[in-house]
């Protein structure tokens, strides 16, 4: 029970209710797919860079409450910061929910990402967690085709 | 064997056609066998994340009865050696166990002849054989293979692959929004260009059984042979192949209360004869030298190294637990299981149920309004109970309903009311977290 309230606390359920910056970018200078085949999940994630800075950043599509959460919380943290804070913030999600992320140092820097920490007791689930990073990772990069978990 | 006995005694008892309230009571008492039948599986007595285990993902693989887990270790522990090459002791009885399998097959799905079956790995082997080795024979630039809309990945893509090397064309035989075969339209879809027919005979995603004795019928009448996967219908009820007439039959051991990596193919002698080796290697000879092989007969053709013994002996133990228990009770009270489950989920908010074939094995697909099926699995995990959420392997079911994945519940005959009713609790906990 209470891993269960872990996994899914407020903050999730109310980024999955009320996503932050679900809409189709139009000026978008990069966007990509990305989906997980063995669920379904599937989102495409819009930035626009004004040279190192993610000056916006959006997302569309569908999945569990999990993904969809993940991918609000990214965007609405990613907004204005430079592309080698995005890479830290990234690296930092993924010691968080596979579990590796211990310091109480790192726990503070994590802000409202630590709402995902009740990912890692859930194995099935951190793919699902780490689906919007790995897409807007693959856009940064400047990967044309769709990515996929498996 | 050492299962309680749970005849029907459909045969003894006296004719109560007039008079209900005995039949009633018939009824009863044989539901009441087929509730026995709970004990012989050792793994629901387990629990799960401190719950008693429910489990409701039967459609991916039944448990095993103890005589199965049993006949696998007597083996390992007495019999263990390779097959139809000593002449010592141990791989005669090896030999005359694995070969007393087929003959169990045969009785099971009344084929006319031993050669007919085929030991495969399971079901998704099965059908890459025919594909491969009838279908790489057969079909041609042009020609067509007829699949059904409500396939599972390994009756599609296997003809899929087939049909790019060939430059043949897949056809799909459409279904309606039950979830049923459009059979006006199977019709019109078998031409003289039509080469097979690949057909599920229950499908796994929605539970639709389908028409396959007429469908088998129709695609005789223009010529065309069928094969039938029998994955998810041979837990469930009796299958007579010379019945269905159907020309080839898969179906995988460990949905039938079997182990897994063993599996059937049936097929008429007349096909199998003419068709080519889908593997080679050892067994599947008669004799090499380098500038010839002449390849072994029927069954021994299509299976090539040494098999999975100790699998196939353990699907004997299945068929055995099968044939001791009656597949007709137990489809019944699976059916009553079915009919209450579909009932009780009536009273989730916005829970819409996927596959509503008026002809149905016991699945039960849903979706939730606004909450995600894996979502949905990860709560119900929590109270113990296991269901398969996701696309089942169907994503073009998926798509021709309109939805991502759903949350599945299959049932065998060995669950119960009360687990419905412990999932029907966990369903509105669902509600509760995510609503």
């Amino acid at each position: 029970m209470s891993a269960l309230r872990d996994l899914y606390q407020q903050v999730i359920l109310d980024h999955n209710r009320n996503p932050k910056n679900f809409r189709v970018m139009q000026n978008a200078t990069g966007s990509i797919e990305g989906y997980n085949p063995l669920c379904g999940d599937h989102y495409t994630i819009y930035v626009r860079m004004d040279g190192d800075v993610i000056a916006d950043i959006s997302f569309t599509g569908a999945g569990c409450a999990i993904s969809k959460a993940s991918a609000s919380v990214m965007s609405s943290m990613l907004k204005g910061k430079t592309l080698g804070d995005a890479e830290g913030m990234f690296r930092d999600f993924r010691g968080l929910v596979t579990g590796a992320l211990a310091s109480e140092e790192e726990m503070e820097r994590l802000g409202k990402l630590a709402a995902f920490a009740g990912v890692s007791e859930f194995p099935a689930r951190v793919k699902c967690a780490s689906l919007p990073w790995h897409t807007l990772h693959a856009a940064l990069d400047g990967t044309s085709h769709a990515i996929s978990t498996e | 064997m050492h299962t309680t006995t749970v005849h029907s005694n459909k045969a003894d008892a006296p004719n109560v056609a007039n008079q209900p309230g005995q039949a009633n009571q018939d009824l009863l008492e044989r539901f009441e066998a087929v509730r026995l039948c709970r004990h012989h599986f050792p793994l629901l007595r387990r629990r799960v994340n401190g719950k008693p285990l429910v489990y409701f993902d039967n459609a991916a693989t039944s448990q095993k009865p103890q005589v199965v887990i049993d006949a696998t270790i007597r083996y390992y522990e007495e019999e263990n050696s390779n097959i139809h090459r000593g002449v010592h002791y141990l791989s005669e009885r090896a030999t005359q166990a694995y070969e007393g399998v087929r003959v169990k097959v045969q009785h099971l799905l009344n084929a006319a002849h031993q050669r007919e079956i085929i030991f495969v790995r399971g079901t998704t082997e099965g059908i890459n054989l025919v594909a491969y080795s009838y279908g790489r024979t057969c079909v041609g630039a042009g020609d067509e293979v007829l699949i059904s809309a409500m396939e599972h990945h390994s009756n599609i893509v296997p003809w899929q692959i087939l049909c790019e090397e060939k430059g043949a064309n897949l056809r799909v035989i459409p279904i309606n929004d039950r979830g049923e075969i459009e059979l006006a339209e199977y019709e019109k879809l078998l031409t003289p260009r039509t080469k097979i027919v690949a057909l599920t005979h229950v499908s796994n995603a929605l539970g639709t059984i389908n028409p396959v004795k007429t469908m088998v019928a129709m695609a005789h009448a223009h010529g065309i042979p069928v094969l039938l996967d029998g994955a998810q219908a041979v837990p469930h009820m009796k299958v007579d192949v010379r019945d269905l007439d159907c020309d080839f039959y898969v179906f995988s051991a460990h949905k039938a209360f079997g182990p897994t990596g063993v599996g059937v193919l049936y097929g008429v002698t007349k096909l199998l004869d003419a068709m080519p080796p889908y593997q080679s290697g050892g067994d599947m000879i008669k004799s090499v030298t380098f500038e010839k092989t002449v390849y072994n007969d029927l069954p021994y053709k299509f299976e090539a190294g040494t098999p999975n013994i100790g699998g196939g002996i353990g699907m004997g133990a299945a068929i055995d637990y099968i044939n001791e228990i009656d597949l007709a009770s137990l489809a019944e009270f699976e059916h009553e299981l079915l009919d209450y489950a579909t009932k009780r989920v009536a009273e989730i908010p916005g829970l819409r149920i996927i596959g509503t074939a008026r002809e149905k094995a016991a699945v039960l697909s849903f979706v939730i309004d606004g909450i995600h099926p894996h979502d949905i699995g990860t709560i119900l995990d929590d109270e113990g109970i296991a269901i398969r959420t996701g696309h089942h392997c169907a994503q073009p079911v998926m798509q021709r309903f309109g939805v991502p994945a759903t949350a599945r519940a299959s049932f065998a005959f060995y669950n119960t009311k009360e687990e419905i009713d412990v999932f029907l609790a966990a369903l509105h906990r669902v509600r509760e977290v995510l609503g």
